[in-house]
């Protein structure tokens, strides 16, 4: 019997899609859909999914839990546990429009809550570490019931089919957000299993990427040790755990981050000047756990930004255009080209350095590291 | 014939059309198994006396002899072998404990000969070593659990000492006395030109070898042996050795015969005294008294040292290293059953303690299920043949290896497991002058370089087949391993799946 995501891992290959507006105009959903169709070939109609920030203004202070329930009995359960932890105030099917390509939908509901004040004060936690305890504790926990997307004023969307496919089936067009990002699969193993497609998501981060990393078990060993359970046994659940670990709980910055998971050759650090060998020296030794080593390409969306990152080797493609204030980044230039025919600039980055946009900056903003 | 009669174990065939009669098997063997005989003028040899240490094999000019097993024999009986026979018959005769050299040699399992290492096939590219970097540099030592931040939001260096290795394999202890001068020299010298340590053992540190002191662990045993200021701050890092996986639960003892003047001054002990080290510490009988020698040891060297504790592979392992990793040491070294010794009574070496693979895989997933990995290394030692085996244990959870028997082999040893006479043909594990000057330090400092260099091409070349180009990404990775022929549990403690699954 095939055993589904989570009971085995499943190799894929894959297609990735970003498009940010840095003056955060409302690019509408179709845009993104467009792009990922021109890499059809990449996918094989075993996941697409998408993720858009911006999304959901009218409800932009509460979280968004999209979630997939294999039967009504798992949604009352599942609803008795929120009702208990949040304020929930709104909540609905997830609209989506019948197409013969996608079948065997789960129920998809969507719930925009608060965490219930009292509660939250007894956890002594904060307020993203109480939802994301929650959201950890029903996917790992609650039979049947996935939540698939857990953060502000942002939503992910995702099926088992061909990215242009889920994109008609979730009506993206009526959704509009300042970014997008896109990811098709092609998994080597047929789970039919909605929650295997991507992008994975934790709070408001969400990982699209493209590669099969080689140090996923050592990655995998090591942040379960921080309450994280990785039940799907993909690479996109793990490395969204190791950014919200190192960039919530850790406290790094973007830059940092991107040079612990992707971090520099020794041979490379020994060519650098002192005080930065010192720097990166440090991050490597205290660090050695959350290095990722195989091919993989990223885009990693959240509140007001996006990175695009390589593995060190640049194992997989990955392709970042510019036409005014709007970015785009993809794995083929093509997937560019149709949303933007006419790009200022494209480049391809080079491994291990990573390409931030945040919302409201006129130039590129890469943080700086700093180390004393 | 006495009752006690033991026929020699091997026979040396001489090929009296190849023998010259030029005497050099006669000079060499240090246990007087080759007499000239000028009536005849012929060499014999007396086999009762022939540890079959292969020195007069490998120094005949005329390749003349060869030693073979003998094929003399008691009634076959699978229940009393001919050796347990022998050994009723020497304990009849002696009334004494047995003693024994070198790691366990009986048939029990060796697990990492029923692991597999995976490869990268079309989903994810192998990456060649002599195209890419591939990098082995491994850190020792506790990892932060936060960063910390100055006021201009620059990071801070938060890191405890570290011990630095370009390559993931350490020379474990063997003390002065129970090998050469010449012998440490060798280990210290290769340790210096590998950029990795070699380990003093109990016996002091040589005056001659304070300058080897960044790739220098120094040891503290029982027996407190050459123990004061200057020799803790003369290492790189210092060991606790709470035990050996040759003989846990007992200590050692260096016959007087073996204590000269020379390591009579490294011991801070008369000459000719016995040398013998306690079971236990008597200053630590339990985990909080560990915790009070770790931070005497610490605050003797300023918290400069990174602090090194060696255990022996015992049934509760897992507890005593979770014990550990909160006592204050920054790096737990586990010694599996295998593991060589100088000397050590047959019964313990050869019954007592368990198999590194799994005492390793249970420390791992133990300090990983309560969230302490990060606060220490772990060290595996005790019977790591080869590259592969290195390659298992990090993907098991090690971060570094320790070898002894293996250095010992590079340096000449014939693993003829006789340590314990004194008489080392191969000038290692003597003390005897005309015997010690057979090793050249250099030369064998320069075969060490040779065998550890080439583990860690094999290293590389193993890594990059998986697709992994630092070893950290190895560690623990413990997918990339799959058992064959194991039984469920021992899959589940070694936390691995099957081949095929």
């Amino acid at each position: 019997m095939l055993m589904k995501e989570g009971q085995v891992r499943i190799p894929s290959g894959c297609a990735i899609s970003g498009v940010f507006s840095r003056e955060g105009n409302r690019v509408p959903g179709d845009l993104i859909v467009r792009s990922m169709s021109t890499m059809h070939e990449r996918s094989n109609g075993l996941g697409g999914g998408f993720a858009g920030y911006g999304i959901y203004p009218e409800y932009k202070d509460l979280y968004a839990f999209h979630i997939f329930y294999d039967s009504t009995d798992a949604k009352q359960e599942c609803e008795k546990f929120l009702d208990h932890h949040f304020e929930v105030v709104n909540l609905s099917k997830i609209p989506t429009r019948k197409t013969p390509k996608i079948t065997n939908a789960p129920l998809i509901w969507r719930y925009f809550v608060t965490p219930i004040h009292n509660k939250l004060r007894d956890s002594q936690l904060d307020e993203k570490e109480f939802v994301a305890r929650c959201v950890v504790k029903i996917n790992h926990e609650f039979k049947g019931t996935y939540v698939f997307s857990s953060g502000k004023n942002m939503g992910v969307f995702k099926a088992v089919g061909y990215p242009e496919d889920v994109g008609e089936f979730y009506r993206l067009e009526e959704y509009a957000g300042y970014s997008w990002t896109a990811h098709g699969r092609y998994p080597t193993n047929t789970p039919g299993w909605w929650g295997g497609a991507h992008p994975f998501a934790m709070l408001d981060y969400s990982i699209v990427h493209n590669g099969e990393i080689s140090s996923y078990d050592a990655n995998r060993r090591f942040i379960e040790m921080f309450d994280y359970h990785c039940d799907l046994l993909t690479d996109t659940e793990v490395i969204t755990y190791i950014f919200d670990y190192l960039l919530r709980r850790q406290g790094f910055t973007l830059y940092e981050a991107a040079k612990v998971v992707a971090a520099p050759f020794w041979s490379t650090i020994g060519r650098m000047e002192d005080k930065e060998k010192e720097k990166f020296t440090y991050l490597r030794n205290a660090f050695p756990d959350v290095l990722i080593t195989g091919p993989f390409s990223i885009i990693l969306g959240f509140e007001g930004g996006l990175m695009a990152l390589n593995d060190r080797l640049k194992l997989r493609s990955m392709v970042v255009g510019e036409k005014g204030e709007m970015v785009y980044m993809a794995s083929e230039e093509c997937a560019i080209r149709i949303m933007e025919p006419n790009v200022d600039k494209i480049w391809y980055p080079r491994g291990g350095e990573p390409v931030v946009v945040r919302l409201n900056e006129e130039e590129d903003h890469v943080d700086q590291l700093h180390i004393s | 014939m006495s009752i006690n009669y033991i026929y020699p174990e091997f026979e040396i065939i001489r090929d009296a059309a190849r023998c010259t009669q030029c005497r050099i098997c006669e000079k060499q063997c240090a246990n007087g198994v080759h007499v000239y005989d000028d009536k005849t003028n012929r060499i014999i040899a007396d086999e009762s006396k022939c540890v079959n240490c292969h020195r007069c094999v490998a120094l005949c000019p005329t390749r003349a002899l060869k030693v073979v097993k003998t094929e003399h024999t008691f009634r076959p009986n699978a229940n009393w072998s001919g050796q347990t026979i022998e050994e009723v018959y020497r304990q009849a005769e002696t009334g004494g404990v047995l003693l024994s050299s070198m790691g366990n040699p009986t048939s029990l399992p060796v697990y990492w000969d029923r692991i597999l290492i995976n490869a990268s096939q079309v989903t994810n590219p192998p990456i060649d070593p002599l195209r890419e970097p591939m990098e082995t540099k491994v850190f020792l030592g506790p990892k932060p659990s936060r960063i910390e931040r100055n006021a201009e939001g620059g990071l801070i260096n938060n890191l405890k000492p570290q011990m630095t290795l370009k390559v993931p394999i350490l020379f474990s202890a063997m003390s002065y006395g129970s090998i050469s001068y010449n012998a440490h020299a060798a280990l210290a010298k290769a340790a210096e030109c590998l950029g990795t340590f070699y380990n003093t053992g109990e016996g002091g540190l040589h005056e001659d070898f304070y300058r080897y002191g960044p790739h220098t662990i120094v040891q503290v045993a029982s027996g407190r042996f050459g123990v004061h200021p200057d020799y803790l701050g003369a290492g790189g890092a210092i060991e606790i050795k709470m035990g050996q996986g040759a003989k846990p639960g007992i200590g050692g003892h260096l016959p007087g015969a073996k204590i000269n003047a020379d390591v009579s001054k490294t011991r801070m002990i008369p000459e000719g005294t016995d040398a013998i080290s306690p079971a236990p510490h008597h200053d630590i009988y339990s985990i909080e008294d560990l915790r009070q020698l770790v931070y005497s040891v610490k605050e003797a060297t300023r918290y400069q040292k990174p602090v090194i504790v060696k255990v022996a592979a015992v049934h509760n392992i897992a507890a005593v290293a979770s014990g550990i990793a909160r006592s204050g040491a920054d790096i737990i070294a586990i010694d599996g059953f295998r593991g060589g010794t100088g000397a050590a009574p047959t019964r313990v070496r050869d019954n007592v303690g368990i198999p590194i693979e799994l005492a390793l895989a249970a420390v791992d997933q133990r300090l990983r299920d309560e969230g302490i990995r990060g606060n220490v290394s772990l060290i595996a030692g005790g019977s790591i043949r080869n590259a592969a085996d290195v390659v298992k244990a990090v993907a098991l959870g090690a971060d570094a290896v320790y070898v002894g028997t293996a250095a010992l082999l590079a340096l000449g040893c014939h693993l003829c497991r006789s340590c314990q006479t004194g008489k080392c043909n191969w000038g290692i594990a003597t003390q005897q002058p005309e015997l010690v000057k057979r090793l050249d330090s250099d030369e064998g400092a320069a075969r060490l370089v040779n065998l550890v260099s080439a583990w860690n091409h094999e290293i590389q070349e193993l890594m990059g087949g998986m697709g992994i180009n630092s070893i950290e990404a190895l560690r623990g990775n413990r997918l990339m391993l799959r058992g064959v022929g194991l039984t469920e549990k021992e899959l589940e403690i070694l936390g691995i799946k099957h081949a095929g699954e």
